[in-house]
């Protein structure tokens, strides 16, 4: 594990105790001068057996748990290692600059884009001054007018969403959160470029969706995208928020399940042991899955690409007509 | 008390035809062209739909006497019907359902139900989802969350979306999505301005990411109402709240809210547990959302009709400009 091996998972402890006792046998022979690198290849083969064994049959509660990984790569890391020449925009012009949500310019290959992505912090400190990626209403207002830029110079929109949820604050409620996320959505709904949205960890419900509607949305395979958090549907529905793991299940909120409704397009494979243990590799994927979906509809007619979009959004509901 | 006369509440020149062959004419003719591809079902206004409010846990075993949730005042039934179930002495709005609301606000006869087969189905397999539609659908008679359909306000047709607290708490699933969807669809194919009134904690859980995607679809359906210069009024009831409060509803050219309707995105108890912040009294009312910039008006229920009536006719002259 190149990363994040300080932050283990409850379902990795097995893999642990193995990864361990592969330090054990190293330290043991170093310390006795004996061979013991065929055992420790052994161990180290069991180990890896395991881990695929592990994460080919993640549970959707597992999966929430990665996606919210302390150690999850987060979209500044990812404009590292997927664009180049990025130059971030600040400011919705109105009321403050929000640290939660992140925007600018940059290229991707050759094309210019706009890119824009909700923000975690990357330490405590971090957290605390990105408010743990939960914007307020002016990180939305600055993405709407992020967005009309883009659209104003013929820019396609790539972003990337991993939010627990549009912070619920009482600043929040004052200044408009729910006019804020409802302007993103419309505005997005009505854009004259080609988005292409990435769910990289959290989908958390209208916070997400408010940079989450797009001509092409991607996910990543351990990231999930909810109506509402696990914890807050089990406390609805069982008056219990510790049955999390249970709501999780019936809410269907994996990359498998959004797919098999349509509600994403394309499953995006991370590196075994989820996107922290590899970024590199994970960027290196995206990347490459984001170019595909872009140039399929760069040169799209704009009112043929809105007709398209209208139609992908119109058609995802289930309901009875008689 | 005094019988109250609905149409009398209305400026009497607004309910004066204009000219002749005026709107009613132009209401006709696009029914006559559209009738096979939509639904209309003519409703008769269900008795019990006009007492079937929240307000009814609240009534005395004999159901004269109703107590007002807010100053405890014992009201007779049918005075507090008479006045629109607004409590007589502390002006507290009752929360009413779609028909009732329906009957209040339309010319009578007017209201054609259109799109009234679209209901709800349990895509995800969710506990007790199914039950729970059928139970609710039995206690309400409502088919689904919001009624849509077309009538007149003071003699000018619009486009209605009415939703009804009293099935699944008002929340937006596929079905209501779809309904709304349409009746957006619809007026901007036949040139109507639209009016929505919401209700709703939000959207509905048992449908998942399906209920979050209507948020988008309505949103995306109101661009389509905006492109052909027609108005979109809002108007906000006890509660608007979650998705959606943050998708149409917040999205109206005009924004209207009831007295001391409860408006939001996040409910209190979540802001509380998440940032244990003390919140100021009145906080996401009607009136602190107006204080914030973020209506346009608070206009009680014996003046909603009133206030529709003219704002609908405001934006109707340009249109006749045009056809003529």
């Amino acid at each position: 594990m190149k990363n994040g091996s300080k932050y283990s998972l409850d379902f990795e402890r097995p893999l642990k105790e193995l990864e361990k006792r592969i330090e054990e046998i190293r330290l043991f022979a170093e310390e006795k001068q004996i061979d013991m690198s065929e055992e420790i290849a052994r161990i180290e083969e069991k180990a890896r057996s395991l881990q695929v064994e592990i994460y080919k049959n993640l549970t959707p509660w597992q999966k929430v748990q990665i996606a919210r990984h302390p150690k999850r790569p987060t979209f500044l890391e990812y404009i590292d290692l997927i664009f180049h020449g990025f130059i971030e925009l600040h400011g919705d012009r109105l009321y403050r600059d929000d640290p939660a949500l992140v925007g600018g310019l940059a290229y991707l290959e050759e094309i210019p884009v706009t890119i824009l992505g909700h923000q975690k912090g990357r330490d405590t400190k971090e957290n605390i001054y990105r408010n743990f990626g939960m914007p307020h209403p002016e990180g939305y207002r600055k993405a709407i007018r992020l967005m009309k830029q883009a659209e104003k110079f013929g820019r396609p929109l790539i972003t990337f969403v991993d939010v627990a949820g549009a912070y619920p604050g009482k600043e929040a409620e004052e200044r408009g959160q729910g006019e804020a996320v409802a302007k993103a959505i419309k505005e997005m709904t009505g854009l004259k470029v080609p988005i292409v949205v990435v769910i990289t960890g959290e989908g958390g419900s209208g916070g997400a969706l408010a940079i989450g509607v797009g001509d092409r949305i991607l996910m990543l395979e351990n990231a999930y995208y909810s109506v509402i958090s696990p914890e807050g549907c089990a406390s609805i529905l069982w008056k219990d928020a510790s049955r999390a793991a249970e709501a999780a299940e019936v809410l269907r909120i994996t990359a498998n399940d959004l797919l098999a409704v349509n509600v994403i397009d394309e499953i995006i494979p991370e590196p075994l042991g989820g996107a922290h243990t590899d970024p590199e590799e994970m960027a290196r994927t995206m990347k490459e899955r984001i170019l595909e979906n872009l140039n399929a509809i760069l040169d799209q007619d704009p009112d043929a690409l809105l007709a398209q979009r209208y139609q992908k959004f119109r058609r995802l509901g289930r309901y009875l007509e008689e | 008390m005094e019988e109250i006369n609905y149409t009398e509440m209305i400026d009497p020149s607004l309910t004066e035809p204009e000219e002749e062959g005026g709107e009613n004419w132009v209401f006709k003719d696009l029914f006559r062209s559209k009738q096979k591809y939509v639904t209309i079902r003519q409703r008769e206004v269900p008795d019990h739909a006009l007492h079937s409010s929240e307000s009814v846990k609240k009534e005395l075993p004999d159901g004269l006497w109703v107590k007002c949730e807010k100053c405890n005042q014992m009201i007779y039934h049918k005075d507090l019907v008479k006045n629109l179930k607004v409590c007589p002495k502390c002006q507290y709005h009752f929360r009413i359902g779609a028909w009732e609301r329906i009957n209040y606000l339309l010319d009578p006869g007017s209201f054609q139900e259109l799109f009234a087969d679209i209901t709800s189905c349990d895509p995800l397999n969710f506990p007790g989802y199914q039950e729970k539609l059928e139970q609710v659908r039995k206690a309400t008679d409502l088919a689904e969350g919001v009624v849509t359909g077309v009538g007149n306000i003071g003699g000018v047709p619009l486009a209605l979306g009415v939703m009804d607290f009293s099935f699944i708490g008002g929340s937006m699933g596929s079905a209501v999505g779809e309904k709304l969807v349409r009746i957006f669809e619809y007026a901007a194919e036949n040139g109507l301005p639209v009016v929505t009134f919401a209700v709703s904690g939000g959207a509905r859980m048992h449908e998942g990411i399906l209920s979050l995607m209507q948020m988008a679809a309505t949103c995306q359906a109101l661009n389509r109402v905006a492109e052909q210069g027609l108005l979109y009024i809002s108007v906000l009831t006890d509660p608007t709240t979650g998705g959606v409060f943050a998708s149409f509803a917040s999205q109206g050219d005009i924004i209207i809210a009831e007295p001391g309707a409860l408006i939001g995105f996040a409910g209190a108890r979540v802001i509380q547990q998440t940032t244990r912040e003390t919140l100021p009294s009145g906080f996401q009312r009607a009136e602190f959302l107006l204080e914030h910039g973020m209506v346009d008006m608070i206009v009680s229920r014996k003046e909603l009709r009133n206030t529709l009536a003219r704002l609908l006719r405001y934006h109707q002259r340009r249109k006749r400009v045009i056809n003529q």
